[in-house]
């Protein structure tokens, strides 16, 4: 079936370009329906990727984080008009030790092929989860970034040491207050001690035990383990902080994407004996349980809520420009397209 | 009950040298028709899909659709087209009529088979508008501006190019009430009265806008094979 699909071919400017879906290959075809905006979506639109990169990947739909519904499932496992999250994630391979977001032979919509700004995404079965219809489109449209935090946060509990009394985040944006989130959501009895820069994002983290300034934290405070959810030049000083003030054999969990080398004092890593891990994109397993979440805890839709910002009908090109030029002005929150396409 | 109706009744006879009628040649790796076939087939508001064409392609027809569509071809039926376009339509309604009865809410959703580039939205508007006015036209603004001429060597009138839209199709008609309006026809209305949308227009019934899109083109002239090939080859150059 001929497919619409809209590429981005260069800064700023997408295309229509085509495509033919195989109804016979035994995928799910899915009809976008709510589209969000990510930083890495940006960076493809303003051009801020290296030139090579540019060349090598575009054209390519972009966005990574989004639902819609099913039009047709030659298998019958779903029944048309479903709404279903789509995961971008696209393993080749099964391994039976390495989880399939990591595995280097995965491919990732909007940066090894094509993203969700289509007419149709045609998906493999595992690629598509059942999204219960009460739960407000507008927050399922970012699931895939809350199972990125979800993803982090297994690990977390499979990795971290069990004295588990105090747990700190750094960061105060998107990523950290979804983080903040879904830890009290997992983790009820542990402390959560937030650490930002912005009095006003910081108080939307009424859930959390505490919350400090990163400018003015106290001397003598001690956490167990933490997560760094601050990205870019700034998580050099995040680490810095989280290391001078986590007690031995803790776990710092990093899931801040930095365009440069971040210098590391190894000499107290060592000292303190600790543990450091990279956390990144997710898999079925998180967007399962991640879903499973927002049913046992309805009110994290409320909290996740508070961070949708702009909402956008998108049914023409000029409305996407639209769209993705409103994101960049944007302090905190996510844009959605509501894809009428 | 709503179905869709693939009106591929004409032998093309715009397309310079080829033999097939257009709707039969291929773009990507199949036939134009096919393609446009698919759309309407993931399309689950349809009950029966409805493709008429020419006697003598009939058969090539059915084997196309079972060749593509395989066990889906159960749900497309291949008619004769007639004489003319609302014929064609015509022949749609008295099949539908004799299978399953028309009921007040009826709806025909009849496409161009060489507009295989049409969305699933436009079909999705198509059905929703059709059910609440009875009739809709798919087109798009102008972008050229428009003369009309009476003589065809002066210019007559310039119609304001903001109120002039160009037809595509689909067009979506309440079938018991076309049926109704055409046979309330004459023999010289019908000649005249080619667009099954100008009769609705004619006799005073609102015909309600859907928009439709650029490339929603219909491929006539060997130039638009040409586009439409090079807007499938696009995929190639992608990831």
């Amino acid at each position: 079936m001929l497919n619409t699909v809209y590429r981005l071919v260069a800064p700023r400017r997408f295309e229509v370009e085509f495509n033919d879906i195989n109804l016979h290959a035994g995928q799910v075809v899915v009809r976008p329906t709510h589209l969000s905006i990510c930083h890495a979506d940006q960076r493809y639109y303003q051009g801020l990727r290296p030139a090579e990169v540019m060349k090598s990947k575009l054209p390519m739909a972009l966005i990574h984080e989004g639902i819609g519904e099913v039009v047709y499932d030659p298998a019958g496992n779903f029944q048309c008009g479903d709404s279903v999250i789509m995961i971008p994630n696209t393993p080749l391979e099964q391994d039976q030790v390495i989880a399939e977001n990591y595995l280097r032979s995965s491919k990732f919509r909007a940066s090894g092929f094509d993203g969700f700004m289509q007419e149709h995404v045609a998906l493999a079965p595992d690629r598509v989860v059942p999204l219960d219809p009460s739960i407000d489109k507008i927050v399922a449209a970012f699931t895939e970034l809350v199972s990125v935090s979800v993803h982090a946060l297994r690990r977390f509990d499979a990795i971290a040491h069990s004295r588990r009394n105090i747990v700190g985040i750094w960061g105060d944006g998107n990523l950290g207050y979804i983080t903040a989130i879904f830890f009290k959501a997992m983790f009820p009895d542990v402390k959560l001690y937030i650490f930002g820069v912005d009095q006003e994002k910081m108080s939307q983290f009424s859930f959390a035990d505490d919350t400090f300034s990163v400018m003015d934290i106290p001397s003598g405070l001690l956490i167990d383990h933490a997560f760094e959810c601050v990205g870019g030049e700034p998580s050099q000083k995040a680490i810095s902080q989280i290391i001078d003030h986590i007690q031995p054999e803790g776990t710092i969990s990093l899931l801040g994407v930095s365009e440069y080398p971040v210098p590391i004092n190894t000499r107290m890593v060592l000292e303190k004996g600790l543990r450091l891990f990279g956390s990144s994109r997710s898999g079925r397993e998180d967007f399962l349980k991640t879903v499973a979440l927002y049913k046992e805890h309805p009110e994290i839709i409320g909290y996740l809520s508070n961070i949708v910002g702009a909402q956008i009908e998108v049914r023409t090109i000029a409305d996407m420009n639209r769209a993705f030029e409103m994101d960049i002005h944007k302090s905190i929150g996510k844009t959605i397209m509501i894809w009428n396409k | 009950m709503v179905f869709g109706v693939i009106l591929a009744g004409g032998v093309g006879s715009r397309m310079g040298n080829v033999e097939k009628p257009k709707q039969y040649l291929k773009i990507g790796n199949k036939p134009i028709i096919i393609h446009t076939i698919e759309k309407f087939f993931v399309h689950d508001a349809f009950v029966k899909l409805i493709v008429l064409c020419p006697k003598q392609w009939m058969e090539n027809t059915k084997n196309l659709i079972k060749k593509y569509l395989a066990d889906g071809a159960e749900r497309v039926v291949v008619l004769e087209g007639g004489t003319t376009r609302n014929e064609t339509i015509m022949n749609s309604i008295a099949y539908i009529e004799k299978e399953y009865g028309l009921e007040d809410d009826t709806l025909i959703v009849t496409h161009d088979s060489v507009r295989p580039f049409l969305t699933y939205r436009i079909i999705e508007e198509n059905i929703k508008y059709g059910l609440e006015y009875g009739a809709v036209d798919t087109v798009i603004a102008a972008t050229d501006t428009i003369v009309e001429s009476q003589d065809g060597k002066t210019i007559t009138s310039v119609p304001d190019r903001k109120k002039m839209y160009q037809g595509q199709t689909p067009q979506t008609f309440n079938a018991k009430k076309l049926k109704e309006l055409y046979l309330s026809l004459s023999e010289e209305e019908k000649e005249i009265l080619t667009d099954a949308s100008k009769i609705f227009v004619i006799k005073g019934e609102k015909v309600h806008l859907v928009e439709g899109e650029v490339f929603n083109i219909k491929i006539t002239y060997p130039y638009d094979l040409r586009v439409a090939e090079s807007l499938i080859q696009e995929q190639n150059k992608a990831k």
